[in-house]
């Protein structure tokens, strides 16, 4: 039996399907698609970003998202975690904070700050500061930036993970697992509305 | 990085640099493991790249996909749309290096150079036709957060004539450059 395809899973596409055969033809991007989840939630090496730490930056960023399978994998998949239970509780409650809509931000100063729209600057809340510790929190500020308001992204920010202890690497990790989400969710919801469309 | 950076202020199709906000790989620190993530080694003359390379699995997978969604036009949507996908992506969610690259590829192969510049003058409610509108009103429902992609898109992307597989490739196009923007924007910043 084939290895579980998680966009496949995800979006609800059954071997067989016209879905399927049409994904057939991405052979390559299908197969790099789950080889980018597995280097991601499976990887060699997990010295500069912890598997709790990308479990729980993974359902912050899907939830921030909305009710979804693919947020609801990745919440299970931070509870299944030894560290899980206890941040799973501050990952909701961060959720329910910093939902909004995106994207917006601001452009360089110029022609293009007609545009400039603004939004939510999302902070930590104070009572989830403890039990998220200060890698955590960086990674959530971050990740909320990224996901709703990519554009307003300075030095200033790396400077900010830097300072709350995360490495070159780790950071580079992380910004492609936030990235990398952002893609899954939407080949999944795009997906599934092709395949109800058809329904 | 030392680098004398003048970022741009506006949309453009001109060849733009980037310069990383930390450190990148020196050339010389590269082993066999690093070039594998590269996909290519002339990528490691790209800042961007060695980067990147610092996680060789996650970015050799990442360069997988983007090379068969973009560049496997044995069937499904022509490269042109997959570009403007990738465009009005990037012109939505305010990445004017990403926008820059894929608004010159989409000029190349539509050979519609003028329309493309009035997606990234006039952002992504330029009128460019009907095919052309559908692809972009899609991309962009579906860069938003939440995201809005819906029936209504599907419909639309059907009545200007694409059927399943290019419907598919609109979707991976648009849904890889949310991946793309976000390592550009958040890594290091365009330079005229």
């Amino acid at each position: 039996m084939a290895p579980t395809d998680i966009i496949d899973t995800l979006a609800g596409i059954e071997p067989g399907s016209a879905l399927d055969a049409i994904r057939a033809r991405r052979i390559q991007a299908r197969e790099n698609a789950q080889k980018s989840y597995l280097s991601l939630f499976e990887p060699v090496d997990t010295g500069d970003f912890s598997l709790a730490e990308r479990a729980a930056v993974a359902a912050f960023v899907t939830g921030l998202h909305g009710e979804s399978p693919v947020a609801t994998f990745y919440r299970e998949k931070l509870a299944a975690n030894a560290d899980g239970a206890r941040l799973l509780e501050a990952i909701d409650a961060e959720i329910a904070r910093g939902r909004t809509s995106g994207p917006y931000g601001s452009y360089p100063a110029g022609p293009l700050s007609v545009e400039n729209t603004a939004g939510l600057i999302y902070r930590v809340s104070a009572a989830s500061k403890s039990a998220l510790g200060i890698r955590l929190v960086a990674a959530l500020e971050h990740a909320h930036l990224l996901v709703f308001r990519p554009r307003d992204a300075a030095s200033a920010d790396m400077k900010a993970l830097l300072a709350a202890g995360w490495s070159d690497t780790g950071i580079v990790t992380f910004s492609q697992l936030v990235a990398f989400l952002s893609f899954q969710v939407r080949v999944v919801s795009g997906l599934r509305t092709l395949a109800a469309a058809n329904a | 990085m030392s680098a004398t950076v003048n970022p741009p202020v506006v949309f453009t199709q001109d060849e733009l640099g980037w310069v990383s906000w930390i450190e990148p790989l020196p050339e010389a620190e590269l082993t066999e493991r690093h070039y594998a993530g590269l996909v290519d080694r002339a990528r490691a003359k790209s800042e961007y790249f060695r980067l990147l390379v610092r996680d060789p699995e996650v970015l050799e997978a990442r360069t997988k996909t983007d090379k068969d969604i973009f560049y496997n036009v044995a069937d499904g949507l022509p490269r042109a749309e997959r570009e403007l996908a990738a465009a009005a992506t990037s012109r939505y969610n305010g990445c004017i290096y990403c926008a820059s690259v894929h608004a010159r590829f989409a000029s190349t192969y539509s050979k519609r150079r003028d329309d493309v510049q009035r997606l990234l003058d006039e952002g992504v409610k330029a009128d460019l036709g009907e095919r052309w509108n559908a692809v972009v009103k899609a991309s962009v429902a579906l860069a938003a957060t939440p995201i809005a992609f819906g029936p209504d898109n599907i419909e639309e992307l059907r009545r200007a004539g694409l059927d399943d597989a290019e419907i598919v490739d609109v979707i991976n196009g648009a849904a890889f450059f949310n991946w793309a923007n976000r390592l550009m924007l958040s890594l290091g910043e365009p330079s005229t």
